[in-house]
């Protein structure tokens, strides 16, 4: 019954977090730059819940999530430069990551830890590299272009957009959520816990791990699907192996094993990287003013320091919570109303 | 009578060690049998070639399935062999810790789970009635042990004693006819081994079992064996009654030196 609660409830949020923000959106409060900040904030939790799945959860760590989303963000470019029906694109680039995962997840997931860890990134690399070289149909180094929006209309791309990935992003939580709290789950977190009382108790590791990739795949290639049609344009380096340590760090920081976790760290972590960015262009200019254009040949660039103030700040977080925001806690909304009754 | 569980010719050669050699075992329905050594004997190598963790280098083993027909089981996967009725304890306490005390007995019962990963996904109506039965089921059967005022405890915070007992109950909860039990009462104080004495016959009574147990701890090997097998380096050197093994005079020499047989 708690569980049931539970859903309801998180039904109840949902639905009245996805509200509230149209509304704001609708009256103009929200604007357009806070929106695809927000969707992109959407697309991360999606990638960093597959990859909790599979590292948290199931005890697996994998470093190559950037490459799960480059193939759905390009299998659905290239299925909607195409002309394929909307949506039937957004589900074809996520079926296609899955079928990807499915086999790679064959024969890397015999192995444990740190080879899986390696074989992940390698295939990560593979893919990227493998989207540079097929020109044909990837469009190369030089990315693909022109890939059809969420509306006509480019000025409205984002709010339309936000309709598609909060929704997306609500059912990829549900989705978890849920396969965590069944015996399937419980399984998962059986084999993080110990491999070889798992095995001894009955449960097919190698299947359930198998499982465990081949969904996370599905929802890291969604988050891509719905990717490509909000940016427009998808290049190669964008998915590189920082950007699968960038969703590392979203699933560590919030808790290996909590949903909630990842879910604010996601949040917190892309406004946080987006505010350090736009920030270091200031302080960049502000030096270049100071000093004039030029100081004795030495530009001056704060860019990369963004970077340097995101990597402390994940220092002194690891210093003080080890196991991330929530460990492997979660939030229970049936706790707010508890006091109430 | 035809044995539950029959292991022929088992050896295991890891490199250039043979850690057991030309190992023969017939458990009959319902025998307790103990398995006993010195240090290194073989006997959890014995264990493991029986579970499946290791693949026999040579023999097989063969026990009675479900349906009454005998079958080989070496070569299996451990899951499988689990599941054809062979559940095992460990000798370093193998819970899953950070998960609670009925979450521990759930993972043994899920490949008896009606339900598919769709049905659970979507929350459709054979999960929460499934659901519900396992948590009554596995209520019922912590009940048994008395640690069902403790179902929601996270199992590493469990006393010893109780942990050990879990890794029992768990190993129940698979439904297996024959039960290995790896060092039950390693790590306990006396009176917590007589206790666990009266658990295992318990266990062993009342889910008609059949139980291979090792152990170091004489008092409640000769208390409830009916039966043991002796190893040193790999090699079976006796079997029999408890009291004829308490005076065979290799098994004391295997056990306490040359000079102990003459004292």
């Amino acid at each position: 019954m708690r569980i049931l609660k539970n859903l309801v409830l998180l039904g109840g949020l949902g639905g009245g977090l996805f509200a509230v923000l149209w509304g704001l959106i609708s009256i103009g409060v929200l604007d357009d730059y806070t929106l695809q900040i927000l969707c992109t904030a959407g697309l991360n939790i999606m990638v960093a819940l597959s990859l909790n799945l599979i590292s948290g959860f199931t005890g697996q760590l994998a470093l190559g999530h950037a490459g799960f989303l480059a193939v759905g963000a390009y299998s659905t470019g290239i299925l909607l430069l195409a002309h394929v029906p909307f949506p039937l694109a957004i589900m074809g680039g996520a079926l296609i990551t899955a079928l990807l995962g499915f086999l790679i997840g064959f024969p890397a997931l015999r192995l444990r830890g740190d080879y899986l860890a390696i074989v992940t990134l390698g295939v990560g690399e593979i893919i990227r590299v493998l989207i540079i070289n097929l020109g044909e149909f990837t469009g190369g180094a030089s990315g693909l272009r022109n890939i059809p929006g969420y509306a006509q209309n480019i000025m409205v791309n984002n709010p339309a957009a936000f309709l598609w990935i909060f929704p997306a992003m609500f059912i990829a939580v549900a989705l978890v959520a849920n396969l965590i709290q069944s015996s399937q789950g419980r399984a998962l977190i059986s084999i993080r816990e110990d491999e070889v009382a798992s095995q001894a108790m009955g449960v097919n590791i190698f299947g359930m791990k198998l499982m465990s990739f081949t969904v996370s795949a599905f929802i890291a290639g969604l988050a891509g699907a719905l990717y490509a049609p909000f940016i427009g344009y998808l290049a190669p380096g964008g998915f590189d192996f920082l950007r699968s340590v960038f969703f590392v760090i979203i699933v560590v920081l919030g808790g290996m094993g909590s949903l909630t976790g990842t879910i604010l760290s996601g949040v917190g972590l892309t406004f946080l990287q987006e505010a350090l960015r736009t920030n270091a262009k200031d302080w960049s200019q502000a030096v270049a003013s100071l000093f004039g254009t030029s100081t004795g040949g030495l530009t001056i660039d704060f860019v990369p320091m963004s970077q340097v103030l995101f990597g402390l700040v994940l220092v002194i977080l690891m210093i003080f919570r080890p196991e991330g925001l929530l460990g492997t806690k979660e939030l229970r909304f049936t706790r707010l109303f508890r006091g109430a009754k | 009578m035809k044995p539950l569980l029959s292991a022929q010719h088992l050896s295991m050669q890891f490199g250039g060690l043979r850690a057991v050699h030309d190992f023969n075992l017939d458990l009959a329905v319902g025998e307790l049998v103990g398995l006993i050594g010195p240090n290194g004997a073989g006997k959890t190598t014995v264990f493991n070639m029986l579970t499946g963790v290791y693949e026999p280098t040579e023999g097989t083993v063969q026990l009675e399935n479900r349906k009454g027909g005998t079958e080989v089981i070496s070569g299996l996967q451990p899951h499988k062999i689990t599941r054809k009725g062979l559940a095992r304890t460990f000798q370093n306490i193998r819970l899953f810790k950070s998960m609670t005390v009925w979450e521990n007995v759930a993972i043994a019962r899920h490949y008896l789970v009606p339900y598919s990963l769709p049905q659970a996904v979507l929350r459709l109506p054979p999960f929460g009635k499934a659901e519900a039965e396992i948590r009554s089921e596995i209520q019922d059967l912590l009940a048994i042990f008395k640690i069902d005022g403790k179902a929601e405890w996270r199992a590493a915070n469990l006393p010893y004693g109780e942990q050990r007992k879990l890794e029992i109950v768990r190993a129940l909860a698979s439904k297996p006819s024959v039960l290995l039990l790896d060092e039950p009462a390693a790590g306990m104080n006396p009176q917590e081994t007589l206790e666990l004495m009266d658990l295992i016959r318990f266990v062993k009574d009342e889910y008609k079992l059949t139980v291979l147990l090792i152990e170091h701890d004489m008092n409640l090997v000769m208390g409830i064996c009916e039966r043991l097998v002796v190893l040193d380096y790999g090699r079976t050197i006796a079997t029999g009654l408890p009291a004829e093994i308490r005076s065979n005079p290799v098994v004391i020499k295997a056990y306490l030196g040359e000079d102990a047989v003459h004292a």
